[in-house]
């Protein structure tokens, strides 16, 4: 992972995350430059998955949809990182997982997020379909300097 | 290079994915079937997901792409073994695999490969 990457992770972060009004359990980052690298990703999720004793179901939901983050994040965003984190709200816990990349960033957000939308010769579900399968979704992308996605997934 | 085996059962060829796949070894799995339908005059392809708990647009895709090029050679493919987590999970993403024959095991599936 490079300098970049870091710092506007860290500012994509304040526009992203402010609201959740978690407390953060733990926190890892993970780079994402490999096809390697996404196999991994969805390993760690998985774990995080299992620590938070979600059904089968909803684990294999939530892999899936860090499985196409994290490829977005590679194939469109030249590569990049995700941080992972283990949330509590006091009610309830949940994984909170931010993609991000310095990449040229998404022209049209709502295009993007559509079904069948691609610009990279894929089935144009990865967006779209991530955001179905978790909980909360947020999305910036500034044109030229990268794009961020977060999404969370709560234990009910 | 890392390889998902293909095993040949008289004119069928059986694949049992037991690893996640990188993105490349799905690619690599999806030349290498295409290649071997042509050189065992193979007439139908079990493809075995029973191992899989993850089966991402990507996959998806390559199994897709992979039936309709055995079509194209003269072969049916049946993906077995789904895990129903994965079923539904596949569904929510948007990915309904058309064109895709399925069964629930390896021995439905080539009970229905015989039936051709």
């Amino acid at each position: 992972m490079n300098a970049t990457g870091t710092a506007e992770m860290v500012r994509f972060d304040s526009a992203l995350l402010a609201n959740a009004g978690a407390r953060v359990e733990s926190s890892i980052t993970l780079p994402l430059h490999t096809d390697e690298h996404v196999v991994g990703v969805r390993k760690v999720v998985r774990e995080h998955a299992l620590d938070l004793k979600l059904s089968l179901v909803e684990q294999t939901k939530l892999v899936t949809a860090a499985s196409e983050l994290a490829r977005n994040t590679i194939k469109y965003g030249g590569g990049g990182m995700v941080l992972a984190q283990m949330l509590d709200s006091g009610m309830r816990r949940g994984l909170r997982l931010v993609f991000a990349d310095d990449g040229p960033g998404i022209a049209d957000i709502a295009q993007a997020l559509r079904d069948g939308f691609t610009s990279g010769g894929g089935l144009g579900l990865g967006l779209g379909g991530a955001k179905r399968l978790v909980d909360e979704f947020d999305i910036d992308s500034r044109s030229g300097e990268g794009t961020a996605v977060a999404i969370v997934k709560w234990k009910k | 290079m890392e390889r998902i085996p293909i095993l040949r059962i008289g004119d069928l060829l059986l694949v049992s994915i037991q690893v996640d796949m990188h993105d490349r070894l799905a690619m690599t799995l999806q030349d290498d079937l295409t290649e071997r339908i042509v050189r065992d005059r193979a007439k139908g392809v079990l493809i075995d997901i029973s191992s899989l708990d993850l089966v991402d647009s990507f996959i998806g895709r390559m199994i897709s792409n992979t039936a309709a090029m055995a079509r194209v050679l003269d072969a049916q493919t049946v993906l077995v073994g789904m895990q129903p987590a994965v079923a539904i999970t596949l569904v929510e993403l948007g990915l309904t695999l058309p064109g895709v024959k399925t069964a629930l095991n390896v021995e439905k599936g080539m009970v229905m490969l015989g039936q051709r």
